[in-house]
């Protein structure tokens, strides 16, 4: 993979946005923050794909460059058509590390998942794991649905259970849905993400049956957030997931619900902030 | 012209305020609401309402739908293997096997031929994507439902055409050995018949020279979809394809009288109004993301909530006294050309009696002044019986 000329890159907000390229894969990588500055690897959900238009990117572009791609068959990048697992999400991003060199990964919903299939494969370049209401795992009995089922509940209903504050959910989540003002090149976009969601993680729904052991292997500081009022996965999903990660802590974020860093962003980076710190300190 | 009974065996017994309670008629209304006794009356009513369509000269079809109270036929090959003995001389239109839905597509080329070979080449084996509320019930990947549906098709007919074992390394399916007991009756195999309401199969069912069935969709609506078949031929430098290659399925009934039938005829309409789930009809990838855009932004739809009147302007339902029935056939061929009507002749609570004397009147009095239309030399993909032990060397 090779990120495109300076040339290539293009203003995106305070950001800037160029296209990496690998043999049948253009990736939209948006970036924030100096250049020389330590690493962060943000990894967007399902549903946002917001580059590095975050509440907390500005707070942590302060100290670190926030490099915030668009998934592979997400926003304005390309699927190529051999792609059909999660692996091969989690391959793509072990090149970038290469590239990049080591970084913070930060992975958000089921960019959570992507971290987490990341960090089991190889940490060399992981310097330290942020999951925020990730999915991926299996935790209860086979009876049990762990993750709501976000394509089949209806679109007040997807709100209710992602959101603290339905009401706000409601005015801002990007829902493919006719009543929210988007026109067709809009809701093309929502919809091929969600088909691509679909494609990579339908059966078993949102998990790997397998992950769950494997995240035996992850040697690095890891940190577990968590939206009190998740009901996409609960926190008693959330505090599984840390315990099954070596060297993870928990942290719960009050008043939130599967999006903290967009319900509480100042509560997000005052947990997030310190920990990267730490890491780095040490 | 040939005509087909079809009924799709609803359990007609469900409160319409328990469907409503659950917002939707298919994948989670609890089967506590289904009383086997009674499924069991109407399933020996539905086949024999089969068997009598069989007697009064017509062809029959089947399909299949999972966990739904419009339609207890949940496996194809079981309800075609009831009519396979009982019947002796219709055809048996499987419209058919859900290819992407299925987990061993050789199982499925073993049940048709079984069935073809029971039947002794009676099987017409059609094959569909499933409706997109199916992706829930077998909770395949919607995304993929095309890529399954044709290597699912690849491997069926591959199957039923290699007369020794073969290896399958596909991108879903591997098999060392597939060798398949019995071969079809039907040689090469039985026609094959495709569904589709979009643009997006046609070209691919033209390709292969299958019957392209198009259901419940409005003349206007059908008229493009076999243009499109046709064009496809044309680019490829083919004839011009004849009725035969088209099948079409309306909500049929005749009666005495256009007031009776019109009466009766609006027990029809209880197909259409089911509770539609917004969600389990919109599986995400299942149709491209572009054209559910356009539909969410209000693009076009079969207009199931239509009145009863304009159904049958737009050629869904079909209802009327013999003349009438005749008069409204012969306008569906004119417009759109098609050589197989397959007629939904039952649906919700219709009563047995009424079905009957619907396929009466329609076996005496209509089908001998439709049967010419269309009628043209066997298209080369049409393979007859007689021509089965071709291809067989011991």
């Amino acid at each position: 993979m090779e990120p495109s000329s300076r040339n290539g890159e293009a203003n995106a907000g305070a950001g800037s946005v160029s296209t990496w390229r690998a043999s049948d894969l253009e990736l939209e990588v948006f970036a924030r923050g100096a250049e020389g500055a330590e690493r962060l690897l943000v990894l967007h959900d399902l549903d946002y794909v917001n580059g590095v238009e975050y509440p907390f990117t500005e707070g942590l572009a302060k100290r670190w460059r926030v490099i915030s791609p668009s998934h592979p068959g997400f926003g304005g990048s390309s699927l190529p058509p051999s792609f059909d697992s999660m692996a091969d999400l989690a391959y793509v991003y072990l090149d970038v590390l290469r590239l990049t060199g080591p970084a913070h990964l930060i992975g958000l919903g089921f960019g959570g998942w992507i971290a987490a299939e990341i960090a089991i494969r190889c940490t060399h370049d992981v310097r330290s794991l942020v999951l925020v209401d990730a999915l991926g795992i299996k935790v209860g009995d086979r009876t049990t649905r762990d993750i709501a089922d976000m394509f089949v509940v209806s679109p007040s209903e997807l709100v209710e259970l992602s959101w603290h504050d339905a009401q706000r959910g409601e005015h801002e989540m990007p829902l493919p849905v006719a009543n929210r003002g988007f026109d067709e090149d809009q809701l093309t976009r929502l919809l091929d993400n969600r088909k691509t969601a679909a494609l990579l993680a339908w059966n078993p729904f949102m998990h790997d049956p397998k992950l769950r052991a494997r995240l035996a292997r992850i040697d690095c500081p890891t940190l577990v957030v968590w939206g009190a009022s998740d009901g996409i996965v609960s926190p008693l999903y959330g505090r599984a997931y840390a315990r099954s990660i070596p060297a993870a802590r928990f942290e719960l974020i009050g008043q939130a619900g599967h999006y903290p860093y967009l319900e509480q962003p100042a509560a997000f980076l005052e947990t997030v902030e310190p920990f990267l710190l730490g890491v780095q300190r040490a | 012209m040939k005509a087909y009974f079809f009924t799709e065996m609803p359990y007609p017994y469900v409160p319409e305020e328990v469907e409503r309670a659950y917002g939707s008629s298919r994948v989670i209304v609890p089967n506590r609401y289904c009383d086997p006794a009674a499924a069991a009356e109407l399933y020996n009513r539905y086949l024999d309402e089969y068997e009598y369509a069989d007697e009064l000269g017509l062809d029959l079809m089947l399909n299949e739908h999972h966990q739904t109270l419009t339609c207890m036929d949940a496996a194809i090959s079981v309800s075609a293997a009831a009519l396979a003995r009982r019947t002796r001389r219709a055809k048996l239109v499987l419209l058919g096997t859900p290819l992407p839905h299925r987990d061993n597509p050789v199982r499925v080329a073993e049940e048709i031929a079984m069935l073809d070979c029971i039947s002794r080449g009676r099987v017409v084996s059609g094959f569909v994507r499933g409706v997109p509320t199916e992706i829930h019930p077998s909770n395949t990947n919607p995304v993929l439902n095309r890529a399954r549906f044709e290597e699912a098709h690849d491997l069926i007919v591959k199957a039923w055409t290699t007369p020794e074992p073969f290896t399958w390394e596909g991108r879903f399916w591997h098999y060392r050995y597939v060798n398949v007991w019995p071969r079809p009756y039907q040689q090469p195999h039985p026609p094959i018949w495709i569904t589709g309401s979009s643009l997006d199969n046609v070209p691919w069912v033209a390709d292969h020279g299958y019957v392209f069935a198009s259901f419940l969709t409005p003349y206007d609506w059908t008229n493009s979809l076999i243009d499109v078949y046709k064009r496809s031929c044309a680019e490829r430098g083919l004839p011009e394809p004849s009725a035969d290659r088209f099948a079409y399925l309306a909500l049929c009934y005749t009666a005495e009288t256009d007031a009776q039938a019109e009466a009766e005829g609006q027990a029809l309409l209880w197909y259409l109004r089911r509770v539609r789930h917004p969600q389990f009809n919109a599986p995400p990838g299942y149709v491209p993301p572009h054209v559910q855009a356009q539909t969410i932004l209000g693009g076009a739809r079969k207009g199931y909530g239509d009145s009863f009147e304009t159904l049958q302007e737009k050629g869904i339902v079909m209802v009327g006294s013999p003349d009438t029935m005749i008069r409204r056939i012969r306008t569906l061929y004119e417009r759109c050309g098609i050589g197989h009507l397959l007629m939904m002749n039952q649906a919700g609570a219709m009563p047995d009696q009424q079905v009957r004397r619907s396929l009466e009147l329609f076996a005496r009095e209509v089908y001998p002044e439709i049967r010419d239309l269309g009628e043209q030399p066997a298209h080369p993909q049409t393979v007859s019986s007689e021509r089965r032990s071709a291809a067989f060397r011991p």
